[in-house]
């Protein structure tokens, strides 16, 4: 199992060095110019001058290599210096984004709080409602309750969460006027009054998302359970006996959480997909929208950067998912 | 003279064919039915129905904007007085044509890779490691980007609306086959450990024809299934993007196009997002609906019960 695992370490990082290239390669067709946006008065051996400051002159081999130095060695040992306060060697150069002219990194540092928050809370609410509904559905099969909750599981992963949005605010902010429409990020929670205001404007969002998640992952949860109970493990532990709870909710739950865990594990870096489109209805300053306006700006470093995060993230809950897998399952390991 | 002998009793009933199975098992799930009369309701609302609503969705009549429903305009009108009505079904045009398109395209894709990954060993290992790379890449971000890279150069090429059409479909093509290719290849290879292939290969049939006449008809089943996802998955993004304000231009209208613009006028007409967010949102769910009645009934371990 250690062997696989570490195996499957090395294997991930090719991949990722290709997908950074693949994401390179495609930023560097853009014909979008980074000077584009500056007033039209400056000449335009000057405007030559800025695009060769923003490395724009160089080959695009030394452009991609450097920018793999910046990305993998310098920006960890800066993580490393500040979290620990060591100083290791002088200056190093850092990926700079040509909008604000400040590490890219710096940014997403800035930005990582409300999306953790949004996002994390909404996919660990996601999974705390999935569960014991899949557990019911499944326990007790085409019931009233089954039959509401597979409905409602496939409403909730049907209608994009853009829609579900922008309805919660029509009814919870246009109409009862109950919770703000825009995430405010500058809001600090000090008290126990702006406590409540925090959470009065992370209920919508963070519903939306969990709605979606609890949706997919009790579908999942309900088909493996339904897996399990006819197994010929749980007619031994009832004709031997045990308590009806203690066969579901201990045989029988334990094991069907094995591929829901896997799945769960290759959700997260969805879950920081998608969110770009719920942050970008709740107007929630986070990652996602530091992307689009990176997109719509043509700013290319952090645009590479950030895609190269949301890619590094699949990968890593991919390997996650996989080790997961085997140490949760005897049967399945890899040796 | 040659008299044919009447069968007994048992042989006498009429045959029935596999589809007519799968489709006695299909009516037995009520919501795959109702999905299936939905999403035809919509196809022909959305093929016939601007013959018969006749108002231009384009049309642009200011004195009647901002209106709320009437018998002139039955879902009312929007801020330069256009038909919401006329407007809904031209956009469900474009948004079904997208999804359908997109997902044959990657029905197509996948059902090649994973049909040549599976039969021809040598292919296997690259065609996966390269469909492993393809799930690797964060899709959302990349549509983005490369919207943002190409909508100009296509458009410029091929016309506005045209060029924007193909691109979307071309890039929800190309992102959205992994899964077909994964789940076909895994059936091409358990079905060519059975006999009649083996006989098959024994008199000599070439590649290509084993291929056409022996495997594909044979995985259809999960083919369907996941074009039924994929429609499902193609109109969901083309509105996530239309939505981000990255997909079809304001004056060419998509489902998803038309809630982001709703959205503007969120506190002033809050039931206009009404219309083209039930449009996604029930299509997309009698689509998944008749997905999971496709799958029961093409499962013959269900079917025969």
């Amino acid at each position: 199992m250690f062997n696989y695992t570490i195996r499957r370490s090395l294997l991930a990082v090719p991949t990722l060095l290709l997908i950074s290239l693949i994401i390179f390669l495609l930023l560097d067709l853009a014909p979008s110019d980074p000077t584009a946006n500056l007033p039209l008065t400056i000449p335009p051996e000057v405007r030559e001058k800025i695009r060769q400051s923003l490395g724009l002159g160089d080959p695009i081999y030394i452009r991609y290599i450097l920018w793999c130095k910046q990305f993998f060695i310098n920006e960890p040992l800066n993580i490393l210096e500040h979290i620990f306060g060591w100083q290791i060697g002088g200056d190093r150069l850092r990926v700079l984004s040509w909008q604000t002219r400040s590490p890219v990194v710096d940014l997403i540092v800035q930005r990582l709080p409300q999306t953790l928050w949004v996002v994390g809370l909404s996919y660990v609410l996601g999974i705390v409602i999935a569960v014991p509904i899949g557990v019911i559905s499944a326990y007790r099969q085409y019931s009233w309750f089954d039959q509401i909750g597979t409905f409602i599981s496939m409403v909730g992963f049907s209608v994009p969460t853009f829609f579900t949005g922008v309805l919660l605010i029509v009814i919870f902010s246009v109409w009862l006027g109950w919770f703000p429409s825009i995430y405010d990020t500058t809001h600090q929670v000090t008290d126990w009054s702006s406590f409540l205001v925090q959470v009065k404007q992370m209920i919508m969002p963070v519903s939306v998302l969990a709605l979606f998640n609890a949706a997919q992952i009790s579908r999942y949860m309900r088909a493996s359970m339904l897996d399990n109970l006819n197994q010929d493990y749980v007619r031994t532990a009832r004709a031997k006996g045990v308590r009806e709870r203690i066969v579901v909710l201990v045989h029988v739950l334990r094991n069907s959480l094995i591929p829901v865990t896997t799945v769960i594990a290759l959700g997260v870096p969805q879950v920081f997909g998608g969110a770009i489109i719920t942050e970008q209805v709740f107007k929630v300053n986070g990652l996602g929208q530091l992307l689009i306006i990176a997109i719509q700006g043509g700013d290319v470093p952090v645009v590479q950067t950030l895609t190269f995060i949301f890619a590094l993230l699949i990968v890593l809950f991919n390997l996650i998912a996989d080790v997961l897998y085997g140490v949760l399952d005897p049967r399945i390991r890899y040796d | 003279m040659t008299e044919i002998t009447p069968a007994p009793d048992t042989d006498l009933r009429p045959p029935r064919s596999q589809w007519l199975d799968v489709w006695d098992q299909f009516k037995t799930h009520r919501g795959a039915l109702w999905g299936m009369g939905f999403f035809v309701v919509v196809l022909l609302a959305v093929t016939i129905g601007p013959y018969l609503w006749t108002i231009e969705a384009q049309f642009i009549d200011i004195r009647a904007r901002n209106q709320g429903p009437s018998f002139a305009h039955p879902f009312g009108t929007d801020q330069l007085g256009r038909d919401t009505l006329s407007r809904v079904l031209a956009g469900g045009r474009v948004s079904l044509a997208v999804g359908i398109t997109a997902m044959l395209l990657a029905l197509g894709l996948g059902t090649l890779i994973g049909v040549i990954a599976g039969y021809f060993k040598k292919l296997d290992g690259p065609l996966m490691r390269f469909t492993d790379l393809f799930l690797a890449l964060p899709l959302l971000p990349l549509l983005l980007v490369i919207i943002m890279l190409f909508r100009d150069t296509l458009r410029a090429a091929v016309g506005p609306e045209t060029g924007i059409f193909i691109l979307i479909v071309l890039i929800i093509g190309i992102t959205s086959w992994m899964q077909t290719a994964r789940i076909v290849r895994g059936d091409v290879l358990a079905l060519k450990e059975r006999e009649f292939v083996l006989a098959s290969y024994s008199i000599g049939t070439p590649a290509r024809r084993m291929i056409l006449r022996h495997v594909l008809p044979n995985v259809l089943s999960p083919i369907m299934v996941s074009a039924t996802l994929g429609i499902a998955n193609a109109i969901i993004t083309e509105s996530a993007l239309s939505f981000l304000g990255l997909g079809f231009p304001s004056d060419f209208p998509t489902w998803g196009r038309l809630l982001f613009d709703s959205t503007d006028y969120l506190q002033q007409y809050p039931e206009r997002v009404l219309w083209p967010g039930l449009a996604i949102s029930l299509t997309v769910l009698s689509v998944n609906y008749i997905g999971d009645g496709l799958r029961d009934a093409l499962d013959p371990r269900i079917r025969g019960r």
